[in-house]
């Protein structure tokens, strides 16, 4: 059997299985843990598609990172408030609702009208080029310059808007 | 490509079932006898008082989202590192400028945090 | 190549270091019982064999038939999971670092690492930044007061170090100019190695070192007076064991990560010196990386037992005031010895 399409099948299982047990559990814990396990399935994946540099940026990033700032927010909360975040507001579940199904609508348009497989250079040797960290790094620094700085004036922004709100329950 | 991660996907496969073999080692091999003191939270031989779970000082947060900020920021590094000496060698000193501006960009805000006492634990 | 010879080297590549890993492992808990009892005028485990050197055996066989208490208020699933993470990141970051350079045995080629891929380094960082996990499940599944403190504050910590850890490494791929561990290590041939070159960015990157590994001077989330054992109170036989394994198969990691990045890796100055060739130079040079790893593991060793430990404020004022904005500086200092003598 051909390698990539077993590899393919196991992550691409792997990813729904997870995602779907991330909405199911009672346990945000639980949750959290599958989710992690979805990033890492998701990694798997860009790798297959020749991302090697996204790859790990999104197991660095997204699984090893963001997920830690969920953690710490989940369980730091006593069980009281643990299972009334999501079941006690119902505006947050009719926006939740509304949110999946205008998801789902826009992958459900991109995938079947606009063919985004033909995007993918068909040569092999190209497409790995074009994931190596060097090839990022020298779109980045050169064409993408003004993007580049305005994300770090963006990070500027998060970095600030951290400290003002924590700062309300320092006193 | 992929051939290369082959070793990885097989590491990690090994690791996993080394981790399972090793919780579920003493399952097999040792005794199973517990009680209810045996099952109790270890407080230094007193009983327990209160729950475990109390919510933690906003300090933990603060870390945890400059963490993430920080991180983005080493990201954004790597591509440049790995790129200066030919950028370099293309643009002289204007492949190290924009780095600079992104990177004083950032401390700027690394700054305030530490002004206003974000940084400070006691 | 075709992917079944690929499975089957790394098959015998992997059997290979793990149990080089284990031995080493077993080995440092022992020296690290002999070292603090000369430090401290003892004479240690000597019972077991021949001057306690079956001590290690011994201790897992005990852990072995221990009985495994999951504490009735712990969440039991997670409590598990816990020290699984620590054993699984533990055992797939070696995958990427080199012990030699290509070897040629029976007419066969084959290199001395048992992954060589391109994104290298930044694999070890993801396995590295999933650790936190481990200990953050430990210290929240168990359902004590001691684990919750210790698990979170080493969390805190190990997320503080991650990023001048990060910092720091950008310093070692700026020379390189790739993530690959064995061009890594060729860019530091003879005696260019990148901690001569940059120091600032090897102290910080062994400091962080130390505290992504909790070790002491950095080991409070195990802080005995103040918290019994830390994320690990509630853990017994074998869960405990895999902790325990976990941790100093991490400080073999992390010390043969340094030597990598900073130490020339397996480079080995005598086979320069006499053009020594062949399989001779090859098994010199992994000779090299092996006694660098061991003189690291000795420091290692030789730190915890030698200094009294941080407070927790001290321990995040030192990552986040001194050690970020040194790790920045580094980076200023690799573009500039590259800008001015075009190294």
């Amino acid at each position: 059997m051909n390698l990539e399409i077993l590899l393919f099948s196991v992550f691409a299982l792997v990813s729904a299985v997870s995602a779907v047990m991330t909405i199911t559990r009672k346990t945000p814990v639980i949750s959290a843990i599958f989710l992690i396990l979805n990033f890492f399935s998701l990694a798997g994946l860009y790798l297959l598609l020749n991302a090697q540099f996204i790859a790990v940026v999104q197991v660095i990033v997204y699984a090893g990172a963001i997920m830690v700032l969920f953690l710490f927010v989940i369980m730091l909360l006593n069980s009281a408030a643990e299972s009334k975040i999501f079941s006690d507001n119902r505006v947050i579940q009719y926006f939740a609702v509304f949110i999946a199904v205008f998801v789902f609508a826009q992958l459900a348009y991109l995938i079947f009208f606009q063919h985004p497989g033909e995007v993918i250079n068909p040569q092999l040797a190209e497409s790995i080029k074009a994931g190596t960290i060097e090839n990022i790094g020298r779109q980045l620094y050169t064409e993408y310059l003004i993007p580049f700085e305005i994300a770090g004036f963006l990070l500027l922004a998060a970095t600030i808007g951290a400290m003002v709100i924590a700062k309300k329950k320092f006193e | 490509m992929i051939e290369q991660y082959i070793p990885i996907f097989m590491v990690m496969v090994f690791a996993i079932i080394f981790g399972l073999g090793v919780i579920f080692a003493s399952k097999i091999f040792g005794p199973n006898r517990p009680n209810k003191f045996k099952l109790m939270p270890y407080e230094s031989g007193k009983d327990p008082v209160g729950d475990a779970r109390e919510r933690m000082s906003i300090k933990y947060y603060l870390v945890a989202m400059l963490f993430i900020i920080f991180d983005i920021e080493v990201i954004f590094v790597y591509p440049w590192g790995v790129e200066f000496k030919k950028l370099f060698a293309d643009f002289g000193i204007l492949a190290f400028t924009p780095m600079l501006v992104f990177l004083i960009v950032l401390e700027l805000g690394f700054l305030y945090i530490y002004v206003k006492g974000g940084l400070k634990w006691d | 190549m075709d992917i079944w010879s690929i499975v089957i080297e790394t098959s015998i590549k992997i059997f290979v270091v793990v149990n080089v890993l284990l031995l080493t492992v077993s080995y440092s808990v022992y020296f690290e019982r002999k070292i603090s009892a000369w430090a401290q005028n003892r004479i240690g485990p000597n019972r077991v064999g021949w001057l306690g050197l079956l001590q290690p055996f011994a201790d897992v066989f005990k852990l072995l038939l221990k009985e495994d208490i999951v504490p009735d208020k712990s969440n039991k699933a997670i409590h598990a999971l816990a020290p699984f993470l620590a054993l699984f990141v533990a055992f797939s970051t070696y995958a990427v670092i080199p012990i030699g350079p290509e070897m040629t045995l029976f007419g066969y080629t084959f290199s001395l690492v048992v992954a060589d891929v391109g994104i290298g380094i930044l694999y070890v960082l993801a396995m590295t930044s999933l650790g936190v996990y481990a200990i953050t499940f430990a210290g929240w599944s168990s359902g004590s007061k001691y684990s919750l403190l210790g698990g979170i504050r080493s969390a805190a910590q190990m997320i503080s170090y991650e990023v001048s850890m990060g910092f720091s490494i950008a310093g070692v791929i700026m020379f390189s100019e790739s993530l690959n561990m064995n061009v890594i290590v060729q860019s530091q041939a003879g005696w260019m190695w990148n901690a001569i070159l940059q120091p600032i960015g090897f102290i910080t990157f062994v400091v962080a070192a130390f505290a992504e590994t909790n070790r002491m001077p950095f080991d409070l989330p195990e802080a005995e007076p103040e918290l019994v054992g830390g994320y690990h109170t509630e853990y017994s036989s074998m869960k405990f064991a895999g902790f325990f394994l976990a941790e100093y198969a991490n400080m073999a990691i992390a010390s043969a990560l340094i030597v990598t990045l900073y130490l020339g890796g397996w480079q080995n100055p005598l086979v320069d010196i006499f053009g020594i060739t062949g399989i001779t130079a090859t098994l010199m040079q992994i000779g090299a990386f092996l006694v660098k790893v061991l003189a690291l593991l000795f420091f290692f060793i030789w730190v915890r037992w030698s200094l009294p430990r941080f407070r927790y404020d001290q321990l995040m004022d030192l990552g986040w005031k001194v050690m970020f904005p040194l790790s920045l500086i580094n980076i200023v200092w690799v573009a500039a010895l590259i800008m001015i003598f075009n190294l």
